[in-house]
This record gives structure tokens, C-alpha cells and sequence, in this order.
């Protein structure tokens, strides 16, 4: 199988994750593909936005919840102790469903990940605002107001500013929650043209539930159920030749109703 | 398509915005309330800012041949209904006792106002009215026509000298005092105390020397130091420009200068200087101690129980009576704090107290403290309603916690906080209770700052506008007559709360904008 031979960007294996004792995700092992956009689809509450978080450890802040099974980073355990979860952040970028810039200009908010890291250059922050928002195909819209506030942007600009401020710190994997599901369908699109220009140059992780996108843009998609890894292959095979009739069911369903 | 449940929901929020006996109620209950608050800034700002109008004056003639001087103030129906009497104020305190006189309507035999007739306004005894029949300095007589003029003059050059001698008091031998206070080798500086005050001296004598000869309206003839002459004006014979220039100067000194005759007269400079300063350093005080505790309660504390109860406990202290928190800032910061330091730090002043007694600083922290809650129950309000994705959005950037915390969380809380801020001074301002115990004073006319090192004076004493309320309507020789002060100095109070929480809510507004927070209501 083509799918053997791809690189992995991120590994996991058996993964098991619990809320509060009760388990959201259940002995998961799969491998994501480096440079290539996964899809992960499944019926709400089945561990999507779960599985993901766990990728960039957001759910260190939840006391609530245990882990079991590791995950590897290009060949690094995410959890080593050595391991710094900032950098890892940093590595890892998320954009989340709602469109969630912060409360400042909308140069500023593409400069906040580089802040982080310490002083700069305003040249080298320029540079790289310029950049990411040509990236996420946003700078033609906003180059003349740079200093505006971020919520004055509309949601679809909004959530490609959310995109262009990962994209500033230069990550090797993005993750995608749901990125365009509060968003009309001229934005949908722009995002998934986006998507598809990134990929030559990171590894993309998308949660939706809209599987025409799914089919649209990912080149490997994962079925979850109930916090189980149900079916995880090429999407055109899976969603043409699914190898099971839960996988089948689900994207049959939604296709047609 | 027909939604049932939204027909009903639009219905619904009709009924409780247009129609129904609810919207009524709360209709009349806000009208009421806004009435009655006009009423208030109405009754306090004429009562207090007519004072300063120079009305003009009666001369009168009565039936048993009495004669009066006297401005009416109120007119009221005889008890037996035979008639209506008036009251004057007719000031000279000093020669007819009293400075108030009923007289019925009917015995007033002729009632005029001629142009001769002056106020003076004088530093004891209060206003005089009459007549000014000549003006006698060591040297010289000015009788007639000339006298006014000669008054003038002399006056404008009086004021003068007294400017002298209050600066040459207040920046040079004051302070000297206060150093000598502290060293103990003084024997250059006596000198130099020696020196000025020679040089008090010889401005004191140059007010002296002259006296004015008045005349009472019952023709009696007296002599009167023009150095207690404060100011002298003509009210019948000045036009309303005339007189609106008085008013205006007369609300000016309201506002510049210190008390008089024991807070019964004079200015509230010094009070509203101490209301201002302390209200502000309580502010500087109250938000970063506000704000840390609501950031800890609502950021960084685990949130298992104990913390609720701090909560809880935090939120029961704004229900403590403030005088409750009077007595702990005397006990713990005057006594307790203030005390320790000045046996560390002022030994060599002891037994007359540094910090050991009330002063700015113990007042500004026992208010701080009084508002504290307010301060953290609002901070901590605008803390959790920031959204988890917004916190998330910077974690997920490689932010630490305090990162999101410091550059994201408390800028989009600053809005919470300044409303907390707003509150805590509203209700710092207008506390009286607390800061008797803790370092008002019924007479500081020396504001808290000056040239002098350290140019900020915590330790000092202050006056406030809210104890000068209380003191000049309840402690003043004559309530009546403080009476028009006691109402412009609570209208001044309440102007002035209203532009120290003006001056945060725009303060608030800026902020919001700048952080491009949609302005909510
Ligand atoms: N913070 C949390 N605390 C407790 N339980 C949680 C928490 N977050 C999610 N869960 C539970 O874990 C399960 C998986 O949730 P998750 O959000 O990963 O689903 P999802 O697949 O992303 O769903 P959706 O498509 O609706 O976004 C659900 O049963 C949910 O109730
Ligand atoms: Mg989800």
C-alpha cells in the first residue's frame, strides 16, 4: 500500500484518553503523513477535536484528564519531559472553529507568536507579517490596514488572520478544528484553496463535517466512532471503497441527505 | 415556514417592551428616580450657588421706628393668620446679636434700597451692612465720596500684602519649622527663623493703621481696622454685569481658597485637594492589590473549595459597614504600623507623632481596603467572561501561561477592572465615616503637596469635602448662615465624584476602542 511507504510527521500509538475517568478516545494508533492534509471525520462527539488536541498538548490544562500511549513528533515523544510544550506549540499550530483573533491590530496579531520568542527586529517582523498573510491569502485584503482592529475583519478574514498568525511562527504541522464551519461558502472555498497551497510545505490536519470537503482536499482520511479508530486509509479509497459498513453508512448518509 | 417557538418569543419580548402594566411600573419607577436626583442637583445648586449672588440690599423703616439693613430670605404666614412676616439676614453680628430679624409686612413703614449702602465682607464676626462714613488712616481723613475710593484702593494693596505674608509663611518659615523640628544642631537656622519673622512682622504693620467709620442702619457709629476687611462692594448700585462678575469672582474663591471663621465661610480649596488626592491615591492603591487578588482567585488558584470561600468571603466584605473598616485603620495602620514606624524611623520626634497618628496614606489605604472587593468582584467577573478560546488561541501559539495571562487575558479585562475602579471610587468618595478615624481634619488649610521634599506629604493631615459638610452644618457657631456653603460644598462633592468617574469611564472607553472591543452597553 502507497499509504506504508509515506513519512510519518506525527505517530501515534495507543492512545487512550480519558475526561474525568471516562474514556474520549480509546487505544488509537495511526501514523499522519508528512506534507499530505488528513482528514479526521466521524459523528459529533466521537473524539475529533479530542484526538487533535491532544496533538499539540492542550489538555495539559485540564486536570480532569489521563493519557495513556504516546505520541512522536518526527520521531520525538511529544511528552518527553525534555520537551518544552511551548516549542512544541510552536511546531504544532492550531486554528480553532470559531475565528478567534486577539483583542489588537491586525499586524499585531500575526506579530504575537514572534514576540514570544524574544526581540526582533521590527524589519524581520514586517517581513514576516507580510509573509504569513500572503500565505493564508489575506495581505491583498488588508495591506492598507494593517493597524485596524483584528475584529473588525469579517469571520472568513478573521479565520484566515487566525491562519496567517500560525502560519508567522513557521510550524510543521497545522492543525484545523472545524476551521470553516462558521464560515459562508466563498470563505469555505478560500479556505480550502489555502489549505491545498500549504501543503508542499506542512503537514495539515483537518476535523470537519462536511465530507465533500474531506473528499475535496485531504489525501488521507481517518473514520473515529465513539472515541475508535474505525477505518484510516487513502481518502480516495475510502470513500469510494470503504472497507466497512460503518464507514460506509456514515459518509453514504451524509452525502445523501 | 412557520417556527412556533419564535412566533411566541418575538410576542413575548413585545409585551415586555412596549406594553403591560410591568412596563409602566419600571417606566415611572426610573422617571421617579431621575426626578428626584434632578430635584436634588436643582435645591443644592441654588441654595449653594445663590449664596454667592450680592443681592441687593433693604433699608427699612418700621412702624416703631426701628430701622434695619437686611437681605429677605423667606416669607412665612403669621400664626394667627392676621398677615405674613419676612425674614432678613441682616449680618453685623458683632452689634445687633443675632444676624436674622423677623419683621411683619405690616409694620414695614418704608422699605428702600439707596445706592450708599456696602457689605463688608470681614475676616471675624462675618458681613457687615451699612454705611461707610469715612476712611482714617495715621495720616490723613477721606470723608464723603472719597472714603469708597480710598477703601478700594487700600483694599487692592491690603490683598496684596497678605499674599506676601501668607507665602513668605506657608514656603519659608513653615518649612524651616519643620526642619528644626528634625535636627537636632539648630542654632544657624533659629537665625534664619529670627530673620523672617522680623520680616512677618514688618508686613503685618504695614496692614495695620488704618480704620474704616461705619454706621449702622440705627445710625450707630463704630470703627473697624480695615485689616480685617476682606472685600467691600456696593450691591444696589451695581448692574447685572457687575453682579455676575461678583458671583463669578465669588464662586472662584468657593473654589481657590481656604476656610474662614472656623469653616463657616470662606473656600474648599483645600478640601477638594484632599478629596481628589485621596481618592486617587486610594485608586493606585486599590487596583494593582485588586487585581492581582482577582487574578490569583480566578487564574492561578485550584478551584476546589477553599477557594470558594474565599470568594464567598471576599464578596461579604463589601457588606461591612465602613466604620467598621475606620476602626481597623486606626487600630492596624495608625496605631499598629504608623506607630512601629515612628519608633523605627522618627524616634528622635517622639512623643509628637510622625505616622502614628491619622494622615493621608492611612486614610487612602483604609479606603483602599474598604473597596477592595469591589474592585476584585469586577475584575474577576470580566476575567472569566473572556472566552476559553481566546486563552487557547495564545497557548496554542507557544505562549506560557503567564504570556496569555499578561498579553492577552488582563488587556481584555482592563474594561472589568476599570469598572471596578469606577465603582470603588464612587464609593471612596463619598465615605466620611471611616476617615474621621483615620486622618480627616476639620482644618488643614495646607494641602498635602508643596515644594517641599518629599513634595507629597503622607503623613500629613487633609481636609475632605464630605467631613467639611459635616462639620460646617453641625459645628459651626451660626447653622443658618453656614447653610448656603453646606449646600454648594455637597454640590461641589457630588461634581466632583461625577468628574473622577467621567474622567475613568472615558478612560474605559478609550481603552475598549483601542483594544477594538465592540463598545458594549
Ligand atoms: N473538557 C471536557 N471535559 C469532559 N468531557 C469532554 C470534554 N471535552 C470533550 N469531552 C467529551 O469527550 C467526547 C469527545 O468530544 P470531542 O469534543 O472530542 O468530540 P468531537 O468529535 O470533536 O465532536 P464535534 O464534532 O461535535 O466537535 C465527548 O463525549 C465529549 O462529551
Ligand atoms: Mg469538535
Amino acid at each position: 500500500m502507497e499509504f506504508a511507504r509515506e513519512k510519518a510527521s506525527l505517530d501515534i500509538q495507543g492512545l487512550t484518553l480519558s475526561y474525568a475517568g471516562k474514556p474520549a478516545l480509546k487505544d488509537l494508533t495511526l501514523r499522519i503523513p508528512r506534507n499530505k492534509v488528513t482528514a479526521f471525520i466521524g459523528p459529533s462527539g466521537c473524539g475529533k477535536s479530542t484526538l487533535l488536541r491532544s496533538l499539540n498538548r492542550l489538555h495539559d490544562l485540564n486536570e480532569d484528564v489521563t493519557r495513556e500511549g504516546s505520541i512522536h513528533l518526527e520521531g520525538h515523544d511529544i511528552h518527553d519531559p525534555r520537551v518544552s510544550v511551548a516549542e512544541l506549540r510552536r511546531r504544532v499550530g492550531m486554528v480553532f472553529q470559531a475565528p478567534n483573533p486577539f483583542p489588537m491590530s491586525i499586524y499585531e496579531n500575526v506579530a504575537f507568536g514572534l514576540r514570544l520568542q524574544g526581540r526582533m527586529s521590527k524589519r524581520r517582523i514586517d517581513d514576516v507579517v507580510e509573509w504569513a498573510l500572503k500565505s493564508a491569502a489575506l495581505w491583498d485584503e488588508v495591506k492598507g490596514r494593517l493597524r485596524a482592529s483584528a475584529w473588525s475583519l469579517s469571520g472568513g478574514q478573521q479565520q484566515r488572520l487566525v491562519i496567517a498568525r500560525t502560519l508567522a511562527v513557521e510550524p510543521e504541522v497545522l492543525l484545523l478544528d472545524e476551521p470553516a464551519s462558521a464560515l459562508d461558502p466563498i470563505s469555505t472555498l478560500k479556505i480550502e484553496e489555502l489549505i491545498r497551497t500549504l501543503k508542499p510545505h506542512l503537514t495539515l490536519v483537518l476535523v470537519t463535517h462536511n465530507m465533500q470537503q474531506a473528499a475535496r482536499v485531504s489525501d488521507y482520511t481517518a473514520y473515529l466512532h465513539n472515541g475508535e479508530l474505525v477505518e484510516y486509509g487513502p481518502t480516495d479509497t475510502l470513500f469510494t471503497h470503504p472497507r466497512l459498513r460503518r464507514t460506509e453508512n456514515y459518509i453514504t448518509g451524509r452525502m445523501v441527505g | 415556514m412557520k417556527i412556533p417557538g419564535h412566533a411566541a418569543a418575538t410576542g413575548a419580548s413585545r409585551r415586555w417592551q412596549g406594553e403591560g402594566p410591568w412596563a409602566w411600573l419600571s417606566a415611572a419607577a426610573v422617571a421617579l428616580s431621575l426626578l428626584m436626583l434632578g430635584a436634588l442637583l436643582v435645591l443644592l445648586a441654588t441654595r449653594g450657588l445663590g449664596h454667592f449672588w450680592p443681592a441687593d440690599l433693604h433699608q427699612l423703616r418700621l412702624a416703631d421706628g426701628q430701622r434695619l439693613i437686611g437681605v429677605p430670605v423667606e416669607t412665612r404666614q403669621l400664626p394667627d393668620d392676621s398677615g405674613y412676616e419676612r425674614r432678613y439676614f441682616t449680618a453685623n453680628r458683632d452689634h445687633q446679636g443675632g444676624i436674622w430679624t423677623w419683621v411683619a409686612e405690616d409694620a414695614i413703614e418704608q422699605d428702600r434700597t439707596p445706592n450708599d449702602l456696602i457689605v463688608l465682607q470681614r475676616g471675624r464676626w462675618g458681613a457687615f451692612f451699612g454705611r461707610l462714613v469715612a476712611v482714617v488712616t495715621e495720616t490723613e481723613r477721606f470723608g464723603g465720596d472719597r472714603a469708597w475710593q480710598a477703601l478700594r484702593q487700600r483694599l487692592d494693596h491690603l490683598e496684596e500684602l497678605r499674599q506676601q505674608s501668607e507665602s513668605l509663611r506657608r514656603d519659608h518659615i513653615l518649612p524651616l519649622i519643620r526642619q528644626m523640628e528634625r535636627m537636632k544642631e539648630h542654632s544657624r537656622l533659629s537665625e534664619q527663623l529670627t530673620e523672617l519673622e522680623q520680616q512677618a512682622l514688618t508686613l503685618q504693620r504695614a496692614m495695620t493703621g488704618t480704620v474704616l467709620v461705619l454706621e449702622t442702619a440705627d445710625g450707630k457709629r463704630f470703627e473697624q481696622p480695615l485689616e480685617s476687611v476682606l472685600d467691600a462692594w456696593h450691591p444696589n448700585s451695581m448692574g447685572s454685569v457687575e453682579k455676575l462678575a461678583h458671583w463669578s469672582r465669588g464662586v472662584w474663591q468657593f473654589l481657590s481658597e481656604g476656610p474662614r471663621d472656623a469653616n463657616a465661610a470662606g473656600g474648599v480649596w483645600p478640601a477638594i485637594f484632599g478629596t481628589v488626592l485621596m481618592v486617587m491615591l486610594m485608586s493606585l492603591l486599590v487596583t494593582p492589590f485588586g487585581v492581582l487578588a482577582a487574578v490569583y482567585l480566578n487564574e492561578v488558584a485550584h478551584q476546589g473549595r477553599l477557594t470558594r470561600w474565599v470568594r464567598i468571603g471576599v464578596r461579604n466584605l463589601a457588606g461591612v459597614p465602613s466604620i467598621v473598616y475606620g476602626v481597623f485603620g486606626l487600630g492596624v495602620f495608625v496605631y499598629g504600623i504608623g506607630g512601629s514606624l515612628d519608633r523605627l524611623f522618627y524616634a528622635d520626634t517622639l512623643p509628637s507623632p510622625t505616622f502614628g497618628t491619622g494622615g493621608l496614606l492611612w486614610a487612602s489605604l483604609t479606603l483602599a481596603l474598604l473597596t477592595l472587593p469591589v474592585v476584585i468582584v469586577a475584575t474577576e467577573e470580566g476575567l472569566a467572561r473572556i472566552p476559553l478560546h481566546q486563552r487557547e488561541g495564545a497557548l496554542a501559539l507557544g505562549a506560557t501561561h503567564f504570556e496569555t495571562l499578561t498579553r492577552v487575558v488582563l488587556p481584555m479585562a482592563t474594561p472589568a477592572m476599570l469598572t471596578g475602579v469606577i465603582l470603588a471610587v464612587a464609593r471612596a468618595a463619598g465615605e466620611v465615616a471611616p476617615l474621621m478615624l483615620v486622618g480627616v481634619a476639620k482644618l488643614a488649610p495646607q494641602v498635602p503637596v508643596d515644594g517641599e521634599f518629599p513634595f507629597l506629604h503622607l503623613e500629613r493631615k487633609f481636609m475632605h469635602l464630605g467631613y467639611h459638610i459635616y462639620d460646617a452644618a453641625f459645628h459651626s457657631n451660626d447653622v443658618q448662615a453656614a447653610l448656603p456653603l453646606v449646600y454648594a460644598t455637597a454640590l461641589l462633592l457630588v461634581l466632583v465624584i461625577l468628574v473622577l468617574n467621567l474622567t475613568a469611564i472615558f478612560l474605559r472607553h478609550y481603552l475598549r476602542l483601542r483594544h477594538g472591543v465592540p463598545v458594549r452597553r
